[in-house]
């Protein structure tokens, strides 16, 4: 059965507690329970008819409570129906139940998300770093992580320096100050 | 009447013997069989694939021969982007290259990491392997590799690979 996305959103919100629901220029978006998203993702694959996972990410809200949040891209490739799930995650319990089981495309997006944010998914076959290498001890899309890196040095397995970023790009700063302020071209690492 | 000695001109053999020094006679074969192993990483890949192409031609130096095994290529040409993660692979492959072995840093990449000042890229390639030559481009075109080639047959022209090796003969009979 393929729902459209009004009788998807209902019927998720029948089954399962969404805590916030966002419209905006015609993209819905549902703040969901993380206990539940496993749940909520067989129901839409199964039942509702989004075939297609696009793309697993996360959000660091750097400073707020909740510090993470996941989003999950779901698609309906006959209708192009987009919903799209977010859930919160704490800095203090970072698993999240794996969606693998429903998308095996989710694998690798899971993968690259524990690799560039630590959020760790719990009966994923094989929750290895996909982008950095083995034993790399950072997350790297961490806003309190520099884009010019920290030094890392693992004995047979990698090193890391930090790159020179002197003139280079802008480097962003988690903060409400303005643009100038919060991208200077280069950044101290603390 | 002055006679001709027989030793001093034979005709039989007359623009068939070639008088040289070994060192030259190596070095001028080595430098003109160079066989790359193309680390072909990013774009300038491409402007490798380019070189060896019809319109440059890379076989004019005899460097035509691209070899994706190690164990049978003489030179490395690192064209592209060398991440942390491809970094150690490209360490591994250059370990496994035989000696006499070369390298070719091409592009501002893999020359000095380029525009990518990121945690993510290694900044320049010399910092793992040793580099003979740099072209500089972002990707240089094929004519820049083609400098840079030569310049390398230049500098295998003068090295003394023989000299070197005696030297360490006659240490290690002393020692």
């Amino acid at each position: 059965m393929i729902a459209s996305l009004a009788a998807s959103v209902s019927a998720i919100q029948a089954k399962f507690t969404v805590l916030k629901k966002v419209e905006f220029r015609g993209e819905t978006s549902l703040l969901v329970e993380r206990s539940q998203i496993q749940s909520i993702c067989q129901l839409c694959h199964d039942q509702l008819g989004f075939d297609v996972l696009l793309d697993i990410s996360a959000v660091d809200h750097f400073g707020d409570e909740p510090r993470f949040e996941v989003v999950y891209e779901l698609y309906q490739l006959s209708t192009g129906t987009h919903l799209r799930l977010k859930i919160r995650v704490s800095e203090d319990d970072l698993s999240v139940p794996s969606v693998v089981s429903v998308w095996p495309t989710a694998d690798w997006h899971e993968r690259e998300t524990f690799d560039m944010f630590g959020i760790i998914f719990s009966n994923h076959p094989d929750l290895r770093r996909i982008l950095m290498w083995e034993g790399y001890p950072f997350f790297p899309l961490r806003k309190d992580f520099p884009l010019a890196g920290r030094p890392s040095d693992l004995p047979d397995v990698a090193f890391s320096h930090v790159a020179p970023l002197t003139g280079g790009p802008f480097v962003s700063v988690p903060s409400s100050a303005t643009t100038q302020d919060r991208e200077p071209r280069s950044r101290e690492i603390e | 009447m002055i006679a001709t000695s027989p030793v001093a001109y034979d005709s039989k053999i007359e623009g068939n013997i070639i008088i040289t020094r070994i060192d030259s006679a190596m070095n001028w074969m080595r430098k003109n069989s160079l066989w790359p192993m193309p680390m072909g990483l990013a774009c300038c890949g491409i402007e490798l694939m380019a070189a060896g192409a019809s319109r440059f031609d890379i076989a004019r130096f005899g460097a035509e021969v691209m070899r994706f095994s190690p164990r049978q290529s003489d030179v490395m040409i690192v064209a592209g982007t060398v991440t942390y993660k491809m970094a150690l692979v490209v360490k591994r492959i250059w370990d496994q290259m035989p000696e006499p072995k070369w390298c070719i840093a091409m592009g501002a990449c893999a020359s000095s990491g380029g525009m990518y000042r990121s945690y993510a890229v290694l900044q320049g390639i010399d910092q793992v392997l040793p580099v003979d030559v740099y072209i500089s481009g972002c990707p240089p075109r094929p004519e820049a590799l083609l400098e840079g080639l030569m310049r390398l047959q230049r500098k295998i022209e003068t090295e003394p690979a023989l000299l070197e090796q005696k030297k360490e003969l006659f240490a290690s009979l002393i020692g």
